[in-house]
């Protein structure tokens, strides 16, 4: 059963991962990494992880994928110049093809070359817990969760600079 | 459940994929979209990796990640208005003025 799941999820995700660069209108790509990103979800939720799952869904598909198609709907992108080399860009092609193969292949030898690692059943109930979580962020994670504050800070004050019309 | 060595290759893969978005498409857009795959490839490994080691470490750092992703898109997504406001076009081949 939890097998199943996990394949279902898995083909969710690689599924909408490889639609979102197989295709040209930038709206199709977005939608189909919001489905990707479910798909993840489900996976956080077989790793007992349910506040991974929900941040993913609010945080990710929610707000960043919405800000991505603002942007898309406001730069009227989903008309991409046709071009007779197709969606590829054309010198870096076949080497970015070669290297990401390589890749692919790299990692999953180098994983199956692991013995297979089982999870603990037993740390389930302790890992999901939000509360935790929360110890754990607020206490031993209390520094970077404040320099992640500056940085959204940052990044907010970056954004309105750039995207300014200058006068 | 489903051994670790299962998520890690899915994440293996997914991370392909994202480099393979990154260096095939012409349009800003989607390059940052693939950023994003790679993102959460890597996310998936902290929680997988998190989950095997017992502790909520994997979920933290996952969580410190989207906080990155979100600056990153944020203004990366500036830059990209910004850029489009000059040339009227989203190709990387158009933006060549810092190539040496």
């Amino acid at each position: 059963m939890e097998t199943a799941a996990f394949y279902i999820f898995a083909a969710i995700t690689v599924v909408g991962s490889i639609g979102v660069i197989g295709q040209r209108n930038p709206m199709h790509s977005v939608m189909l990494l919001i489905t990707s990103f479910g798909g993840l979800a489900g996976l956080y939720v077989l790793l007992d992880a349910p506040f991974s799952a929900v941040t993913q869904i609010i945080i990710y598909a929610g707000a960043i994928m919405v800000l991505f198609l603002f942007v898309v709907m406001l730069l009227n992108a989903s008309r991409e110049e046709p071009s007779p080399r197709g969606l590829l860009r054309p010198g870096s092609m076949k080497y970015g093809v070669v290297i990401s193969v390589l890749l692919a292949i790299e990692a999953v030898w180098a994983i199956s070359r692991l013995g297979p690692a089982r999870f603990d059943e037993t740390t389930g109930e302790e890992v999901s817990s939000v509360a935790n979580i929360g110890r754990s962020l607020f206490t031993t994670h209390a520094f970077a969760f404040e320099a992640t504050s500056i940085l959204i800070l940052v990044a907010m004050v970056g954004a309105v600079v750039l995207a300014r019309k200058e006068h | 459940m489903v051994p670790l060595n299962y998520y890690l290759a899915l994440s293996g893969v997914l991370f392909a994929i994202g480099t393979a978005g990154v260096f095939l498409r012409r349009n800003l857009i989607t390059v940052m979209l693939s950023i994003e795959i790679m993102l959460n490839a890597v996310n998936l490994t902290f929680v997988a990796v998190g989950r095997y080691a017992g502790t909520v470490d994997g979920q933290i750092i996952t969580f410190f990640v989207m906080t990155v992703a979100a600056a990153e898109a944020a203004v990366g997504l500036a830059i990209v208005i910004a850029l489009f406001r000059h040339k009227e076009t989203l190709s990387p081949e158009a933006y060549t003025s810092l190539k040496w």
